[in-house]
């Protein structure tokens, strides 16, 4: 009977109840856009530069970050494999040693990043392979290189050109090499396709004369959620002298944008609700002048104040959870149709400048997680919540004769 | 010794202000069983300051009032709220059913407060409309009724939790005379033929043509109180 009355009560003032409603519906249709768009990007930015390349989770010797030198490398050992393969949740690993050098072309030279991989494990594992768009992958033996696609435009190198590398050795050992450009790779980071060159492991260690070492094994694992359980289990089982660190530790700067970015979200979306609530509020007010004389003759013939102050607790909840759930309905096509159409930025445009200045690509593309959507509906509630104590607090102390002469 | 329903002594009511306004002074009224008493007197008399004493909705300046014997003045709000919904049928001059129930659920609310089972209330709800004559209205909301029978549905719903008596404030101030004389014969029936003790205030002679005892009210002193 109380939740009779009570859905009865805002259907009372069909335009007003109809007013409140589209507010609070446009607000969730807003803010689930924005906060979806907004999870969208950093899902990219994850996959793009931490599933794509880095990894979750990686084993590193103890002393190679923060400088991240060739001298910290670790030395391969069997140690290793069987550590890491005996992690629940792990699915392989694949080595790299990574260190800077300068590549030139005929032309022009640029700083880069020179990475030894092990091609038939990075095939077996990762989806470097896939990425080669021109030329071919490498084989364990080639003497040759893979280029990311922004450096070899910036180098003007194309497919069977020659490029070559200068940079410091182990140990600080001089490092020299020339290769043939033997594919292009393609990375949807920016900061990746810039900056890698790629060689099978061997040369790689023979080029930065580190025979046998890596400065960093990626560890792949079956669901990107377990990575802090990985990490955790690893740092009992390494070897000494080894740890594992995941990709909040290795991308500082990426987790911490992540985390700014999302955080202004929040300030907008808070914002945002502040204005409706107060809508809600005013509406609120007006629900309760309007019906004091009727409050006054229900306390007067025996109704407690919380019942009734339950009940008017009961419609504003109803009301704005009616409105967020239609906002949430409202919602689902509009972001579902940016995660099947992402929104490209084209070449030269001003946001793709924008985009790349933070090592990201183009592409605004909105994810569909209840996740967001469910958080639209608990803040909603709980805004209104708190605002409907203000008058429930007013029911609560009325007296019946006073309320009756209104 | 006699058993009241009501029972006030010394009641007085004082509006504190620039200039006090002692609206009831010293009453001692004694309603019995059964009786159907109008309470009269010029506005501004104090009638409803009176009522809303003995229904436990105001609280006196001093004084006592006594609803079968149980002291009303040292009742929290909160033990009077229980205490009307249990002892005490209101009739107010307007608006008193809630515009969202129908005539059956404004009659049934009472009884819902009192937790009183489904089948139970169903069939009192049915008895009590059909007793105020508005057994095929039993589904109109209160904005489909006429004002008359706006008020018996009141009447209805305050006799919904069998309560010791029934006030009725001015009960036909905002009816046609048909209608008001309808009420008025209504609760004449339902105190002949059920015992229900009514008290009501009016101005109205015809309505006061009723009564079988008359109170009459003048600046908050008891001035008359005639039984016929
Ligand atoms: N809340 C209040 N504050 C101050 N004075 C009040 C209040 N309520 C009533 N009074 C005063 O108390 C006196 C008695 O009022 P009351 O309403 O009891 O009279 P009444 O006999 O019911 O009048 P009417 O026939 O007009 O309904 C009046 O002088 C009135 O102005
Ligand atoms: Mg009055």
């Amino acid at each position: 009977m109380l939740l009779r009355l009570a859905y009865r009560n805002i259907w009372r003032n069909k335009r007003r109840t109809a007013i409140t409603l589209m507010s609070v519906f446009f607000a969730v249709i807003l803010s689930t856009l924005m906060m979806s768009m907004k999870e969208g990007m950093y899902a990219r930015m994850m996959d793009s530069m931490i599933g794509a390349y880095s990894g979750f989770v990686q084993v590193q010797s103890a002393e190679y970050l923060p400088d991240r030198s060739l001298d910290d490398a670790l030395m391969m050992s069997d140690g290793i494999d069987s550590s890491i393969m005996s992690t629940r949740h792990v699915t392989g690993w694949v080595p790299r040693i990574e260190s800077f050098a300068l590549a030139a072309s005929d032309e022009t030279t640029k700083g880069a990043m020179v990475v030894g991989i092990d091609p038939v494990a990075e095939k077996d594992h990762t989806d470097m392979a896939a990425r080669v768009s021109d030329g071919a992958y490498l084989e364990p033996d080639d003497k040759a290189v893979l280029l990311g696609s922004g450096l070899a435009k910036k180098l003007g190198l194309a497919v069977g050109d020659t490029i070559v590398l200068i940079g410091m050795g182990y140990q600080g050992s001089t490092a020299t090499g020339k290769y043939p450009v033997k594919g292009l790779v393609k990375f949807g980071s920016p900061e990746l396709s810039k900056q890698l060159v790629i060689l099978p492991l061997k040369e790689a260690q023979w080029f930065f004369g580190a025979e046998g070492m890596c400065t960093n094994i990626v560890v792949l694992m079956d669901n990107s959620d377990r990575s802090t359980k990985i990490v955790s289990d690893l740092s009992g089982s390494l070897p000494t002298g080894l740890v594992a660190h995941d990709w909040e530790v290795l991308m500082p700067d990426l987790k911490h944008m992540i985390e700014t970015d999302r955080k202004e979200g929040y300030v907008f979306m808070f914002i945002l609700y502040m204005v409706i609530s107060f809508g809600i509020f005013g509406t609120m007010l007006m629900m309760l002048a309007e019906r004091m004389h009727e409050f006054g003759v229900l306390v007067a013939v025996g109704m407690k104040r919380w019942r009734l102050a339950a009940v008017f607790w009961l419609e504003v909840v109803m009301l704005a959870l009616l409105g967020s759930i239609l906002g949430m309905i409202g919602a689902l096509p509009v972001v579902s149709w940016f995660y099947y159409f992402p929104i490209t930025f084209g070449e030269g445009e001003e946001f793709t400048k924008m985009f790349e200045e933070y090592g990201m690509e183009p592409v605004m593309q909105s994810t569909v997680d209840i996740g967001v959507f469910a958080t639209q509906a608990l803040v909603v509630a709980a805004i209104t919540s708190v605002i409907a104590l203000y008058p429930m607090m007013r029911l609560l102390r009325m007296k019946a004769i006073v309320a009756m002469r209104s | 010794m006699t058993n009241y329903v009501i029972e006030t002594k010394s009641l007085t009511k004082t509006y504190e202000g620039i200039v006090p306004v002692y609206a009831v002074r010293g009453a001692d009224v004694t309603i019995e069983d059964n009786e159907f008493t109008a309470i009269i007197g010029p506005s501004g008399s104090g009638k409803t300051t009176l009522l809303n004493m003995i229904g436990g909705l105001d609280r006196p300046t001093s004084g006592s009032v006594k609803v079968n014997g149980h002291e009303l003045t040292g009742k929290t709000d909160s033990e009077l709220i229980d205490f009307r919904l249990k002892h005490i049928g209101f009739v107010f001059q307007s608006y008193n059913l809630i515009p969202v129930l129908t005539a059956k659920e404004n009659t049934e609310f009472i009884m819902l407060l009192q937790k009183i089972p489904k089948a139970q209330r169903d069939a009192r709800v049915e008895q009590l409309l059909g007793e105020v004559g508005l057994a095929d209205k039993m589904d109109k909301r209160p904005t489909e009724l006429s004002g008359g029978q706006q008020q018996r549905v009141a009447v209805a719903r305050a006799l919904a939790s069998k309560p010791d008596f029934v006030l009725a404030d001015e009960p036909t101030a905002n009816l046609d005379s048909a209608s008001a004389s309808n009420l008025l014969d209504i609760m004449a029936r339902l105190n002949k033929e059920e015992g229900i003790t009514f008290i009501f205030s009016t101005h109205d002679q015809r309505v006061i043509d009723r009564a079988r005892r008359v109170i009459t009210l003048e600046d908050g002193v008891v001035v008359r109180d005639e039984r016929r």
